[in-house]
C-alpha cells in the first residue's frame, strides 16, 4: 500500500507534540503504522463500514474494561446532574471552627482548611470536572474534525494553509498558554477554561481527522462516487465522514481524561476555575498546601479525579481495541 | 532529501512568525504591566508614562511586534522589567532545563521501553496487567500531586533527597524532578511500545526470522525492536519540545531555576520580553525537533522516501 | 488586654537582656565567619536604591547601603548613621553634615556629592525611578520630574554641595520631621561607578554597607559577604548571606525543614500550623507596620447611595476576625481595631477603639445592619485579590464564609481571584473593580499621617477607591499644619473617627512579620518593615 501523498505530513499527523493534550494522539498512531494516522475503516478493502461498528459494539459489550469504565462514567454523570441525591449537605456551607478536622459521624471524609465538608465538596465537584471534560472534548472534536477534514478533503493550498495554522497552535506550550490566557479572565464560570482548551486543543484532532480523511478519500467507493458526479458536501458527509470518524472518537475519549487533569493543574497554578464553582481542581490545589497536616483533604478529591480520568482513558482504550481490526 | 529539507525549512517560516505573533498577542491581552511595578500603591503617572515609552508599550501592537522581531533577528531579545537582559536569563535557564529534559528522556527510554517490551512480549500475563494498571494510575494523577508527594516523602520525611534543587542544578539533584516530569510520558511510552511490539510480533517478517531459526534474542533486538520502536522514537522526539515548555509545574515545585521558572516569573510580572523571548526559542526547538523526527522516520522505515 | 500586652513587653525585655548577656559571654561556638542561607524573591525592579519599592530588593539594599539615617531595628527610631548632623532653623532649609572616613567598598570616599548625585539621579524623570516621589519635597522637583512633558532641569535646585562633607537642602514647604524620612534606601549615597559603568554596577552593586556583593546570578542567587572595611558600628556578625530565589514560599519552608536553608522570612500561611512544632522557639512572629483592609469603590453608584455605609459596617461586623486570624493565620495577624498600626504606639496615634463595635463580630447585628442599609448592592459582594502571591485565597475564602454564615446566604460573598499582581493592581488603580478588594498598606515611616492621608484623602496617591469626604480632608489639612506633635495626632484621630462613620474600607487585621530559622543560626529578628536584620544574625 504505497502512499502517494506527502509522507512527511503523515508522519507529523502521527507524532505531534505539545504537552499532555496530544499524548493520546501519539498513542493512537499505532492504529496504523503506515504513517497516516488512520484506523480500521480503510484497512481492509471492501469491509463495509456498518459491520465495523456493529462488530465493535459486540466486542465492547463483552469487554469487562468497557463495562466497568462505562458504569463509573454513568455514575459520574448521574452525580453531576443530581449531586444532592447522595450528598445532603451544602458544599458552600463552611464553618472555620471545623477547619482541617478529620472524619466524624455524618462527615466521613472530614473537613477542609475552610471547614467545609470534604465529602459534600467531592460529590459536588464532579459537575465542574465532567462539564469541563465533556464540553472541551466536544469543542475540540468538532472544531478539529471540521478543519482537519476540510484540509484533508480539499488538499492543495487549503491543506497547506490549514496545516500551517495547525502547526502554529501546536507550537504553543499548553500550560503556558493557559497561564497567559486565563490569568486575565474574570468570569467565574467554566466556559473560559473550556474555551482555552478548545483553542489550544483542536490541532490534535485536526491532524488525526486530516490523516483519516486522506485515507478514506482514496477508497474505491469514494472514487466511484466522485466519478458518478456526487457533490463535495455529499461525498464528505455520506461517504468520507462515517469512515474517518473512528480514530477521532478514540483520541477524543482518551483526551477527555487529560482535560480533566489539566483543569486541576491550572487550578494549582492559580488560573483554573474560580469560586463559588466547586471543583476537584480547586480543592486539590488548596489541599496540596496542607499535605503535611491534613492529607485527607487532598486524598478524596485527588482520588475522585484520578478515578474519573482513569475511567475515561480505559473507555478510550476499550473503544480503540474494538475499532482496530488488527488487534482482533 | 535535500530538497525536502529545504521545503520543510521554508514551511517553518510562516509557522514561526505565526506562533510568535500569537504568543505576542496573548501576552498583550494580559494588560498593563507597568501597574504592578509600584507595589500596593499607584505608580506616579509621569514615571509610568516614561516606562511605557521606554519599553515601546505606547505604540500599536503590530508595531511593537515588528520592532521586536527585527531585534530578535539581530540577537537582541530585549530587557525584562527588572533590567535583566533576556538573553542573560536564557543563558542561565536553558542549560538547566536541557539537563532536566535529558534526565526525563533517559527515564522514558530506559524505563518506558524496557517495561513496554516486557509487557508487549507477555501480553495478557499478570506482569502485563500490573504494568498496564500502573501506567493508568500514573496518567490519572496530576503531575503536581505526584511531585508534591515525592518531595514530601523523599525530601522531608525520609530525607533521601534535598527537597529543592540548588541553582547549580546538577544532574544528581535532577533525578527525582526528572522522574516527575517524565512520569506521564513514561507511561505513554510504555503503552506505545507494548502495543507496537504486540502488533509486530505477528508480522510476517518476524515469523520468517523465527522460521529461519534465528535465536530469539536476535529476533527481538534486530527485527522486532527496530520496527516497533519507530512510533516510540517519534513520540520521544516530539516530546522533547513539550517537556521543555511543560516543565512549569515541576520547576515550580522543586524550585528549579530553568525555563519554566523564568516563564512563570515572566507571566506573573507580565514581562512581555521574557515570555515572548523564551517562547520564541521553545517554538524553534519544537519545529526543529519535529523536522528531525520526520527525517529519523525515513531513516528507520525504509518504506518512506522523501522526494 | 492592656495588662497582657505589658506583660508581653516585659517578657521581651527579659529575653533581650538574656540574649545580650549570652552574647557578651562569648559562649557561642561561632567565629563570625559562617554564612547564612536565606530565602529570597527575585527583585521586581533593577537594584537601584530609588527604584526599589518592595521587600525583596529592599533586603539587599539594607545590607549593602547605609544612608544618612537608619531606623533602629527594634524601636523604629530614625538614628544618625552616615550623618553627623542634620540641622535646621526654619524646618525648611536643612544643613547636612556627614561623618568622616566612610567609604564605598570599591575604595571611593562617601562625600556630600555622593548623596547629592544619587538624589538627583533618583528624582529625575528620565531615570524611571519608582521611588522618585520621595524627593518630591525638595525644591525643584517639579522641574526634573514634571507631571506631564519632559524635564526642564537636570538637577534639583534645592540641593547644594557646600564642601566635601556638607550639603544643604531646601524644601518646598515646612516639614519638621523630614530628616526622619531619610532612613529610606531611596536616600542612599551612590559611588561614581554607579554613574560611569551602570550596567556593570547593576550586575554587581557596590555600596557602603556592612556587606559586599560577591556574586549575583540574576533571577537565581546572590552571595553577599561581610565587608571588613565597613565604617559603621553595626558590623556584620556573620561571614555573609547567601540569598536564594524561590517562586513558592512553601518550597522555601520545605527546604528549611530539610536543613537546606537557614532562614525563611515569609512563612506561608499553610505552614504556620507546623511552624511551632517544627521550629519551636526558632519561629518568630513580630508586629510590623502593615494593615490589611477591604476597600470599596466610590466611583460607581453601588456603594455611594446614602445609608449604604450601614451595609459596610454590617459586613465588618460579619467578619469573625478573631477566628480567622487564629485558624488561618495562626495569630500572625492581629484583629484590627483602627485604620493604623499598633507599631505607632498610643502616642503615635494608634487607637484600640477607633473602629469600636464596628470591628467586633456579631452575626445578628451584622444581618440587621446590612438589611437596614438596603442589602448588599447587586446581591453579592465580590472580593478581588491577586492569586499569585501572598496566600490571599485562604483568608478571602474565610472572610466570605464568615459573611455568608452571618447573613445566612451562601451567595452573599464570593472571592474573585485575579491571576497576577500586575493585573490586580492595574484593575484597582484604574477603577475597574466593581466589588470590594483586598488593600494592604505597609507604612513608609512610623507616622499616623502615613496611614491615613495616602489612602483616604481626596484623590490621594493610593486612594484607589476614590473615597472623598470634605470633613476628613479638612481635619487632615489642619493636622498637617499643626507644629505640636500631640495636637497633630489628636487631629488625625479625629479624622479617623470619620472613617468609622463612613467605613470607606473595612479594617481586617494588622500583619506581623513571621520568620523561621534553622538551629545553625541565632539572634534572628525582623525589623518594623518585616525584613530580617541580617547583620545581627550569628552562625553557630
Amino acid at each position: 500500500m504505497p502512499e502517494p501523498h506527502e509522507p512527511a505530513e503523515g508522519a507529523i499527523a502521527g507524532t505531534g507534540a505539545g504537552g499532555a493534550m496530544d499524548l493520546a494522539a501519539s498513542e493512537a498512531t499505532t492504529l496504523s503504522p503506515d504513517g497516516t494516522g488512520a484506523a480500521g475503516p480503510g484497512g481492509g478493502p471492501g469491509t463495509p463500514a456498518r459491520s465495523l461498528w456493529s462488530d465493535a459494539w459486540r466486542d465492547l459489550r463483552r469487554n469487562p474494561v468497557f463495562i466497568i469504565s462505562g458504569l463509573i462514567i454513568l455514575f459520574l454523570v448521574f452525580i453531576s446532574l443530581w449531586p444532592s441525591a447522595i450528598a445532603s449537605g451544602d458544599p458552600l456551607d463552611c464553618d472555620l471552627a471545623n477547619a482541617q478536622k478529620g472524619s466524624s459521624p455524618g462527615h466521613p471524609f472530614g473537613y477542609n482548611g475552610q471547614g467545609c465538608d470534604v465529602y459534600t465538596r467531592t460529590v459536588y465537584g464532579a459537575r465542574a470536572s465532567v462539564t469541563v471534560g465533556v464540553c472541551a472534548t466536544l469543542g475540540v472534536a468538532v472544531l478539529g474534525s471540521v478543519l482537519g477534514g476540510l484540509a484533508g478533503f480539499f488538499g492543495g493550498a487549503w491543506d497547506a494553509i490549514l496545516s500551517r495554522i495547525t502547526d502554529i497552535f501546536f507550537a504553543i506550550p499548553v500550560v503556558l498558554g493557559g497561564l497567559v490566557l486565563l490569568s486575565v479572565v474574570t468570569s467565574n464560570t467554566v466556559w473560559p477554561v473550556i474555551g482555552f482548551m478548545v483553542l489550544l486543543g483542536w490541532p490534535q484532532i485536526s491532524r488525526i481527522a486530516r490523516g483519516s480523511v486522506i485515507t478514506a478519500k482514496q477508497n474505491d467507493y469514494v472514487q466511484a462516487a466522485r466519478a458518478l458526479g456526487a457533490s463535495n458536501p455529499r461525498m464528505l458527509l455520506r461517504h468520507i465522514a462515517p469512515n474517518a470518524v473512528a480514530p477521532v472518537i478514540v483520541v477524543a475519549t482518551i483526551a477527555l481524561g487529560t482535560y480533566i487533569a489539566l483543569e486541576a493543574t491550572l487550578s494549582y497554578l492559580g488560573v483554573g476555575l474560580k469560586p463559588p464553582t466547586v471543583s476537584w481542581g480547586i480543592d486539590i490545589s488548596a489541599a496540596s498546601q496542607y499535605i503535611r497536616n491534613a492529607p485527607h483533604m487532598l486524598l478524596w478529591p485527588a482520588g475522585a479525579l484520578a478515578i474519573t480520568v482513569l475511567a475515561f482513558i480505559m473507555l478510550g482504550d476499550a473503544v480503540r481495541d474494538a475499532l482496530d481490526p488488527k488487534l482482533r | 532529501m535535500g530538497r525536502y529539507v529545504i521545503r520543510r525549512l521554508l514551511q517553518m517560516i510562516p509557522v514561526f512568525i505565526g506562533a510568535t505573533l500569537l504568543i505576542f498577542l496573548m501576552v498583550n491581552v494580559m494588560g498593563d504591566p507597568v501597574a504592578g511595578l509600584c507595589g500596593d500603591r499607584k505608580c506616579d503617572p509621569a514615571t509610568a508614562a516614561q516606562l511605557k515609552k521606554e519599553f515601546g508599550l505606547d505604540k500599536p501592537v503590530w508595531q511593537q511586534y515588528a520592532t521586536y522581531m527585527g531585534n530578535v533577528f539581530t540577537g537582541d531579545f530585549g530587557t525584562a522589567f527588572n533590567g535583566q537582559k533576556v538573553t542573560e536569563l536564557m543563558s542561565t535557564a536553558f542549560p538547566v532545563t536541557i539537563r532536566l529534559t535529558l534526565v526525563a528522556v533517559v527515564f522514558e527510554i530506559v524505563i518506558g521501553i524496557t517495561l513496554g517490551v516486557l509487557t508487549g512480549l507477555r501480553r495478557g500475563r499478570p506482569v502485563d496487567t500490573l504494568v498496564l494498571i500502573l501506567t493508568l494510575v500514573v496518567i490519572s494523577v496530576p503531575t503536581f500531586v505526584t511531585g508534591l508527594l515525592l518531595q514530601l516523602l523523599l525530601g522531608v520525611q525520609w530525607s533521601v533527597i534535598k527537597p529543592s534543587v540548588s541553582s547549580e542544578a546538577t544532574v544528581d539533584e535532577l533525578i527525582v524532578p526528572g522522574l516527575v516530569l517524565a512520569s506521564v510520558s513514561l507511561a505513554y511510552v510504555t503503552r506505545l511500545t507494548r502495543t507496537s511490539i504486540a502488533e509486530n510480533r505477528r508480522a510476517d517478517y518476524v515469523r520468517t526470522a523465527v522460521a529461519k531459526g534465528l535465536p530469539r534474542r536476535r529476533v527481538i533486538t534486530r527485527h522486532l525492536l527496530r520496527n516497533s520502536l519507530i512510533p516510540v522514537i517519534t513520540f520521544i522526539g516530539t516530546d522533547v519540545g513539550a517537556l521543555m515548555g511543560g516543565a512549569i509545574v515541576t520547576e515550580r515545585i522543586f524550585n528549579i531555576h530553568g525555563v519554566g521558572f523564568q516563564l512563570y516569573q515572566g507571566i506573573l510580572r507580565q514581562s512581555t520580553q521574557t515570555v515572548v523571548g523564551f517562547v520564541t526559542v521553545l517554538v524553534l526547538v519544537f519545529l526543529v525537533a519535529n523536522l528531525i523526527v520526520d527525517l529519523l522516520y525515513a531513516v528507520l522505515d525504509p518504506r518512506i522516501r522523501y522526494a | 488586654m492592656r495588662g497582657a500586652t505589658q506583660a508581653k513587653w516585659a517578657a521581651c525585655a527579659v529575653v533581650v537582656v538574656l540574649t545580650a548577656t549570652a552574647c557578651g559571654g562569648g559562649g557561642g561556638g561561632g567565629d563570625g565567619s559562617g554564612v547564612v542561607g536565606s530565602s529570597w524573591g527575585d527583585p521586581q525592579n533593577p537594584l537601584e536604591p530609588a527604584n526599589t519599592n518592595e521587600v525583596q530588593g529592599g533586603k539587599v539594599l539594607d545590607m549593602i547601603f547605609r544612608g544618612l539615617k537608619r531606623y533602629d531595628p527594634k524601636t523604629g527610631e530614625a538614628k544618625d548613621m552616615v550623618a553627623e548632623s542634620i540641622d535646621t532653623e526654619d524646618s525648611q532649609n536643612f544643613t547636612v553634615k556627614i561623618k568622616d572616613g566612610w567609604k564605598f567598598s570599591d575604595g571611593e570616599s562617601v562625600t556630600a556629592k555622593s548623596f547629592v548625585d544619587a538624589w538627583n539621579y533618583g528624582a529625575h524623570l528620565k531615570n524611571n525611578q519608582k521611588n522618585a516621589y520621595f524627593f518630591g519635597y525638595i525644591e525643584g522637583y517639579d522641574k526634573v520630574h514634571p507631571e506631564k512633558g519632559d524635564a526642564t532641569a537636570d538637577t534639583l535646585s534645592g540641593l547644594k554641595v557646600k564642601d566635601e562633607r556638607t550639603f544643604t537642602v531646601k524644601l518646598t514647604q515646612k516639614f519638621s520631621t523630614w530628616p526622619d524620612t531619610l532612613g529610606y534606601p531611596a536616600f542612599a549615597p551612590l559611588p561614581k561607578a554607579f554613574f560611569d559603568k551602570h550596567d556593570a554596577w547593576l550586575s554587581k552593586p557596590v555600596g557602603n554597607g556592612p556587606y559586599t556583593v560577591k556574586s549575583y546570578q540574576k533571577g537565581s542567587k546572590m552571595e553577599l559577604r561581610k565587608w571588613d572595611g565597613y565604617q559603621g558600628d553595626d558590623k556584620a556578625e556573620n561571614g555573609g548571606v547567601d540569598l536564594k530565589v524561590y517562586t513558592d514560599n512553601n518550597t522555601a519552608y520545605t527546604d528549611l525543614m530539610a536543613g537546606n536553608l537557614d532562614l525563611v522570612d515569609d512563612v506561608p500561611a499553610s505552614q504556620l500550623k507546623n511552624a511551632k512544632s517544627d521550629l519551636g522557639d526558632r519561629y518568630i512572629n513580630t508586629p510590623a507596620g502593615i494593615i490589611q483592609t477591604l476597600a470599596f469603590p466610590f466611583y460607581g453608584d453601588k456603594w455611594t447611595k446614602p445609608g449604604v455605609e450601614k451595609v459596610r459596617q454590617g459586613l465588618s461586623r460579619a467578619i469573625n476576625r478573631e477566628q480567622i486570624t487564629e485558624t488561618i493565620f495562626q495569630k500572625t495577624r492581629t484583629p484590627a481595631k483602627d485604620w493604623t498600626s499598633p507599631v505607632l504606639g498610643k502616642d503615635g496615634g494608634y487607637s484600640d477603639d477607633a473602629c469600636g463595635d464596628w470591628c467586633e463580630y456579631d452575626a445578628a447585628e451584622a444581618k440587621k445592619l446590612v438589611e437596614e442599609g438596603g442589602g448588599i448592592p447587586g446581591g453579592t459582594l465580590k472580593i478581588s485579590y491577586n492569586a499569585d502571591t501572598g496566600s490571599h485565597k485562604e483568608w478571602v475564602d474565610a472572610v466570605c464564609n464568615s459573611i455568608n454564615k452571618a447573613l445566612g446566604n451562601d451567595r452573599s460573598c464570593v472571592g474573585n481571584p485575579v491571576g497576577t499582581f500586575a493585573d490586580f493592581r492595574s484593575q484597582a488603580s484604574q477603577q475597574k473593580l466593581d466589588g470590594a478588594w483586598r488593600a494592604g498598606w505597609q507604612m513608609d515611616y512610623p507616622l499616623i499621617q502615613n496611614f491615613l492621608e495616602p489612602n483616604y484623602f481626596t484623590d490621594a496617591s493610593s486612594n484607589d477607591g476614590k473615597f472623598s469626604d470634605k470633613g476628613f480632608d479638612k481635619l487632615i489639612n489642619e493636622a498637617n499644619g499643626e507644629t505640636d506633635t500631640a495636637k497633630a495626632v489628636t487631629k488625625f484621630q479625629d479624622a479617623e473617627k470619620i472613617l468609622a462613620q463612613k467605613m470607606p474600607a473595612i479594617p481586617l487585621w494588622y500583619q506581623n512579620g513571621s520568620a523561621g530559622y534553622s538551629d545553625r543560626v541565632s539572634d534572628v529578628a525582623l525589623n518594623q518593615f518585616s525584613v530580617p536584620v541580617y547583620e545581627k544574625i550569628k552562625v553557630n
